[in-house]
């Protein structure tokens, strides 16, 4: 019987003297890591450090550690680079795994600075002044008309003005993410809190539950290539729709989800039986081209009255040309999704090596648009790992509309980035649809934990913004003058748009 | 086309010339964009008109596109434009010509009749109804339909299909002739057929090659069993589109099924 070669990356501790014997690691453990024989023995091979089982814990006496075994030391074969190549000697398989890219990119955002006031122009007090958050996602006119109001001011001439873009009281919506992918607790946590919030939640692909429909004037709906879930009514119910071409996680590649999640409610919001494998192809074969992609968008705006159509594509190098062809394309907003973005599952090679930073495509993006004319025909909405309101300030500042959070929004409900989605046994009750696992998640709850980190990060950009001296988000957007880079090289500085500290 | 936003030239953004005639409505569409001509479609079907009759129909796009009544007959003089009858659930609509590409994009429900050849990606998603063409179609041709509980869609081709004939296809029954065709001398089918199936049934009337197929599919001659679960679907084509039923059962029929419902199943190394 050959070994594996792959040794346990955790060592599971207990302190044994503490330990009550009450079993509850056994039972809070999604991956089996527990035996009980009159205390609990842990296999540590199976450990995925989701510290489920530490938080639980009522005597604290449970520590997982990094196995740290010593390897001869060569900085050319990692032990990660090890690791990959004894698994997949093992299987010959395509080696899977979920979350963002966790390799050690240059985090941009971290290398920008904010501006403030001081002395010659005045900050604002937010909490004593009004700080506007207020958004709108979509389509703006290139004029607007106005007509004699009779008292002998103006207002607007009929027909003028914003019309069909989607309101958000704070500029961070929810990112994409399947029901199937995440259980349908986190759906409800999700929309619960959209609506609580005045923003949005997306159904990603994957149909909208009935449980979602009081919730549907703020969900966006997605159509993806497998076209799951998507009939005449899921386009009529959702406030606006978006076209997924492609994710931050995989540009460029389809999706599986394999036919051990498709139970009986997965398979009937997705519209498939149960057992098969929900397989999304790579492009959406009725799109090869933007002429194409005018087409669907536009029947999506004919079947739906003139809803909203957005569409979402991954950062990748050629991200501003497809960008205008996007919007000429018709889109009322583009939905950029950087490098770092996270997936329930994904072939490592593509999360690790495919696309670009979405500060980079956000600045690029929003430039093109500027020079041709353009930008106010579409809303940028960017997602890829916004990871605080500090990100959020940034990314408007070189060009976003608006953010949107996927793993920031799974980690209010508990996420500790183990990467483990894609094994479907979540110990957080997430990304599971085993319903002893997913009945961890009360949307009561989850909704309450998404308000509040949305409302924290609201707070603080209202003091970013008035720090700045600014009263609302809108004189933030794209006003690069307020950034300046730390560390980054001239080139790079002259793509974001950005001067260094100093200058 | 131009590229501004809804603006496509040589169309005029003007409501159609519409009359009634007791319970039917005829819309002349002749030089109206599709915009303007699909809104008289839509008030027409809301005002609880049960027959449509477009004349002069050239290109326009989204006929029928996400029309949900039951009832409704349009009919359609002219070349129908791409996406004809996406998103639709319910609605009969009969074309007495040709029809471009994306017929039955994830369509739920209803009947397409297309008298003439219709283009390539037809039933895209579908998820039920019937697209009946009596001629020849393009490439990737029932590409992803999918079958739930009692939808099951049904799309049959009368005529020759190229490339990647129902690909991806997750569920439904896709079926093609081969009799009404301009192009004689070129195989029934193209290749790459059912690439990628995992559902569903092809039946095609005639012999394939298995280099032709897709690796996920099983080829088999259709059985007395099958052929008789086929026959009133067959003989429902051949009623729409005046073939001679006899004729299309002259000649033995292949089955192309999928070995399995997840053929990806074992690809992956989970880490």
């Amino acid at each position: 019987m050959p070994v594996s070669f792959i040794q346990p990356e955790f060592k599971v501790k207990i302190d044994y003297d503490k330990c009550h014997k009450c079993g509850r690691c056994v039972q809070q453990c999604g991956w089996g890591v527990y035996n009980f024989n009159e205390r609990p023995i842990p296999d540590d091979s199976k450990c995925r450090a989701c510290h489920r089982c530490v938080t639980y814990c009522p005597a604290h006496c449970i520590s997982i550690e990094k196995n740290q075994l010593a390897y001869r030391d060569n900085d050319n074969w990692s032990p990660a680079a090890r690791k990959a190549i004894w698994r997949q000697a093992e299987t010959g398989g395509v080696l899977l795994t979920s979350m963002g890219n966790p390799l050690p990119y240059t985090r941009i955002f971290d290398q920008l600075l904010l501006d403030a006031c001081q002395v010659t122009n005045p900050s604002i007090d937010p909490l004593r002044e009004p700080m506007e958050l207020r958004t709108f996602i979509g389509h703006k006119p290139d004029s607007v008309g106005v007509e004699p109001d009779g008292q002998g001011g103006f207002r607007l001439a009929e027909g003028e003005g914003l019309q069909n873009n989607l309101t958000l009281n704070t500029p961070i919506l929810f990112s994409p993410m399947s029901y199937g992918s995440v259980s349908l607790n986190v759906h409800k946590s999700l929309a619960m809190a959209a609506q609580r919030l005045g923003t949005f939640m997306n159904t990603g692909e994957g149909g909208l539950h009935a449980d979602l429909y009081p919730y549907q004037d703020n969900v966006i709906v997605q159509v993806a290539s497998g076209r799951f879930g998507v009939n005449q009514d899921f386009l009529n119910r959702g406030a606006g729709i978006e076209i997924k071409i492609g994710q931050g996680a995989k540009p460029g590649i389809g999706g599986h989800l394999p036919g051990e999640k498709i139970n009986k409610e997965v398979s009937s919001t997705r519209m498939i039986p149960q057992g098969t494998d929900a397989i999304s192809p790579a492009p959406h074969h009725d799109i090869y081209s933007i002429e194409d992609l005018r087409q669907l968008i536009y029947a999506l705006k004919e079947a739906s009255g003139y809803k909203p159509v957005g569409v979402k594509i991954a950062a990748v190098h050629n991200v501003a040309a497809i960008a205008s062809g996007i919007v000429r394309a018709g889109a009322d907003y583009i939905y950029l999704d950087g490098f770092k973005g996270g997936t329930g599952a994904a072939p490592q090679v593509i999360r690790d090596h495919i696309g670009i930073p979405i500060e980079i495509a956000i600045a690029v993006v929003d430039q093109r648009l500027r020079d041709e004319g353009i930008r106010n025909w579409a809303s940028i909405i960017a997602a890829g790992s916004i990871r605080s309101s500090a990100d959020v300030a940034k990314a408007i500042a070189l060009g976003a509309d608006a953010v949107a959070i996927g793993s920031a929004s799974l980690m209010a409900l508990g996420c500790h980035l183990c990467q483990s989605c894609h094994t479907g046994c979540c110990s957080w009750g997430i990304t599971t649809q085993k319903p002893e696992l997913t009945r961890r998640i009360d949307p009561e709850w989850g909704a309450e934990q998404l308000t509040n980190l949305v409302h924290a990060w609201s707070h603080e950009l209202q003091e970013i913004l008035g720090a700045l001296g600014v009263n609302a988000i809108e004189s933030l957007r794209g006003s690069r003058e307020r950034l300046r880079s730390l560390g980054l090289d001239e080139q790079t500085n002259k793509i974001l748009g950005v001067k260094p500290a100093g200058m | 086309m131009s590229m501004g936003p809804g603006v496509v030239e040589g169309y005029r953004k003007v409501a159609p010339v519409v009359t009634r005639d007791g319970g039917s409505v005829t819309i002349n569409a002749g030089g109206i964009y599709y915009r303007q001509m699909n809104e008289a479609i839509r008030a027409a079907v809301a005002d609880g008109t049960t027959h449509i009759v477009l004349d002069n129909v050239n290109g326009q796009r989204y006929i029928g596109t996400g029309v949900s009544a039951k009832g409704v007959k349009i009919d359609v003089h002219g070349t129908a434009g791409n996406d004809l009858a996406m998103f639709m659930d319910g609605p009969t609509i009969e074309v007495f010509g040709s029809a471009q590409d994306g017929v039955g994009n994830t369509m739920n429900a209803g009947k397409v009749i297309i008298h003439g050849d219709a283009g390539d990606v037809l039933g895209y998603g579908m998820r039920g109804g019937s697209v009946y063409v009596h001629g020849d179609v393009g490439y990737r041709v029932g590409i992803h339909m999918k079958a739930y509980e009692n939808l099951v869609p049904i799309m049959v081709c009368g005529g020759k299909a190229r490339d990647f004939f129902g690909e991806y296809m997750a569920g439904g029954i896709l079926v093609l002739l081969g009799m009404n065709t301009q192009f004689a001398e070129q195989p029934l089918v193209g290749s790459f057929v059912g690439a990628g199936m995992h559902g569903g049934v092809i039946y095609l009337r005639g012999q394939v090659e298995s280099w032709q197929c897709g690796k996920e599919v099983g080829i088999t001659e259709a059985t007395e069993e099958d052929m008789a679960a086929l026959k009133p679907l067959l003989a429902d084509y051949c009623e729409t589109q005046g073939t001679d039923l006899a004729e299309v059962l002259s000649v033995p029929f292949t089955k192309l099924a999928p070995f399995s419902h997840r053929p990806y199943g074992k690809m992956y190394a989970p880490m």
